[in-house]
């Protein structure tokens, strides 16, 4: 593909886009556009294709066919020139063991060729950015789960990078360790950096991503911001009710007519409405008694369900 | 009810466009890849020392003055090419410290940076690419392997084995061989998936016979035909004949000397070449 010269604010260009290894498809030719300030999430269950796509984005992973532009470029010819330019926070951690906290930012600075002193200044703001000012001289292995996650990211952002890359950013952490770095991720988008993200989690890519593409089998499913993915595929409210997992199915024949839509999963049933109170009285009223129910609103765990008719997380 | 409100300092950010120029890591990648190589080392300086120190003081208290004493005594003091048995031995010694030297920064490194650590993934995240890892990898490992046979040449040098003058060419020598195995062996490293012990086979079934039968204690000719063809393979025979011929003068064929210095250098070669092809395959996938 000729380079061309693409809009200033597209940083992300993908047509057709489609990664074989062997007799396996891992993308099978995919459409996107990210632009500039955009907080864009690769939502999907593990094997969707999220972290192949990812790598041909980071330009570490050549493309089997399709195009893709990065920050303009053709990655299988500027590959060094755009990862220049990129900052990216892998699936697993890896940070350099026998350092220290500070050297793992210092030597990762370096790789871009930035000069010691510039560096030193640098370091200090990332730490404090990572809260981990008082772990400076710690060697990495000595860090909790979210702290070396905070460095990773810290790393990613060391040559203030056009487009962030973070791979699974809170698989594995307590959910304490999640909101600190929801936040730090939030403080990074409003500072206009441009983020990409995958995720299984459906409450990770509502709290930061602007727009979706929700990912199966190496396909795009479906694409929007949080809201309207769940207006076009959703219902508003979900009633969830339980009758014990060997009574599910017999009794969900007899909900019938019952709100928009059912979805009956090995331990509970789902009841997609528009108000859940309703169709609980509903389902009182046919003299039936679930062992549990509760009324949410809808999230993207709905969403995938209707669209690939399976959970996110396994 | 209180509210409190936190405010922070925004991050500085000029932005990796007007900051990065890709062309500094592009021209001097392998550098910053031999920095961080070093850095690591520097963790182990010590050790480093005391082993490049007190390894060779071991060695040549037991081997060089034990049995050299036993040979020198039976055969004479110039029995082998005539010099002193300790004499014969430095050259083989040196080899051994150079591939050594230059093994350990190859191969353990290229385990954590592809299994243990992925740091190698790390670097090829940035604009670093997997030739200059390679590059980065080798140049630091020449520089252990360099002050690893400088060490030994330092204690052959007190034990009177060698003579000053002949410690650039012995040195030059040295790092050849550690240069030539090294290659070879760091793109073997970058193959194995899992290390199950194969580094200690290594070590056990290709070092050690390379260092019984290369000529290290006694001339290959002394061994029968069908043992010989290790030395004429091993870097180490290579490196110690060459080594024997350059320091105490020990005659050799002009195109023996051919031999010894290109099959150390296609070793390079075709260790580099592999190694390219194994990083950059690996690490894009």
């Amino acid at each position: 593909m000729a380079e061309k010269k693409t809009q200033p604010e597209e940083m992300i260009v993908a047509r057709n886009l489609t990664k074989v290894y062997g007799d396996f498809k891992a993308v099978d030719g995919i459409n996107f556009t990210v632009t500039r300030g955009e907080s864009f999430g690769l939502l999907g269950p593990n094997g969707a294709g999220k972290s192949t796509t990812m790598k041909m984005i980071a330009s570490t992973s050549q493309r089997t066919s399709g195009e893709l532009l990065i920050l303009g470029k053709d990655p299988n010819k500027s590959g060094p020139e755009i990862r220049a330019h990129l900052g990216v926070v892998p699936q697993q951690d890896n940070l350099d063991r026998e350092l220290k906290v500070w050297e793992n930012l210092m030597v990762y600075g370096r790789y871009f060729g930035l000069n010691r002193k510039w560096l030193k200044g640098k370091i200090e703001e990332l730490l404090e950015f990572a809260q981990l000012v008082d772990k400076r001289d710690n060697k990495t292995e000595e860090l909790s789960g979210g702290m070396k996650r905070r460095l990773t990211i810290a790393r990613g952002l060391v040559n203030e990078p056009e487009i962030l890359m973070l791979d699974e950013p809170t698989t594995g952490l307590d959910p304490q360790a999640r909101h600190i770095l929801w936040d730090r991720l939030f403080r990074l988008k409003e500072q206009g950096v441009t983020l990409v993200i995958t995720t299984h989690y459906m409450d990770e890519a509502e709290q930061l991503c602007d727009r979706l593409m929700v990912m199966d089998k190496g396909k795009i499913m479906a694409e929007g911001s949080p809201a309207e993915l769940i207006k076009k595929y959703s219902s508003k409210e979900v009633l969830e009710v339980r009758f014990g997992s060997d009574n599910n199915a017999t009794v969900a024949k007899q909900l019938e007519g019952i709100g928009e839509r059912l979805e009956i999963l090995p331990d509970r049933i789902l009841v997609y409405t528009e108000d859940g109170e309703k169709a609980l009285e509903q389902i009182v009223k046919k003299d039936l008694h679930p062992v549990t129910s509760l009324v949410r609103r809808s999230s993207l765990e709905d969403v995938f369900l209707r669209l690939t008719g399976r959970t996110l997380v396994d | 009810m209180s509210i409190d409100v936190r405010t922070e300092p925004k991050m500085t950010w000029t932005g990796a466009r007007k900051l990065v120029d890709p062309r500094i890591p592009m021209s001097r990648g392998s550098l910053y890849v031999a920095e961080n190589r070093i850095r690591n080392m520097m963790k182990w300086w010590s050790s480093i020392i005391a082993f490049g120190l007190g390894n060779p003081t071991l060695y040549l208290l037991s081997i060089g003055i034990g049995i050299g004493s036993l040979v020198d005594s039976s055969l004479g003091p110039n029995a082998i090419d005539g010099v002193s048995y300790l004499t014969f031995l430095a050259p083989a010694l040196l080899a051994t410290a150079g591939i050594q030297g230059a093994m350990d920064e190859v191969t353990w490194p290229t385990m954590e940076g592809f299994v243990w650590d992925r740091t190698f993934f790390s670097m090829n995240a940035t604009a670093i690419t997997g030739k200059q890892i390679v590059n980065g990898i080798m140049l630091a490992a020449m520089a252990r392997c360099v002050l690893q046979v400088f060490m030994y040449e330092l204690c052959l040098l007190v034990f009177g084995a060698i003579s000053w003058q002949s410690i650039p060419i012995l040195l030059l020598v040295g790092a050849f061989a550690g240069l030539g195995f090294a290659s070879l062996m760091l793109a073997y490293s970058a193959s194995i998936k899992d290390d199950d012990g194969v580094f200690a086979l290594v070590g056990r079934f290709v070092i050690t016979p390379m260092f019984m039968f290369s000529g290290t204690f006694y001339p290959i000719s002394s061994l029968p035909l069908y043992l010989q063809w290790i030395g004429w393979i091993s870097p180490q025979w290579h490196a110690t004949n060459l080594g024997r011929a350059m320091s105490y003068g020990m005659p050799i064929e002009p195109w023996l000397l051919i031999i010894h210095w290109g099959s150390m250098a296609l070793m390079t070669v075709v260790g580099f070449a592999w190694a390219y092809r194994v990083f950059e395959r690996r690490l894009a996938k």
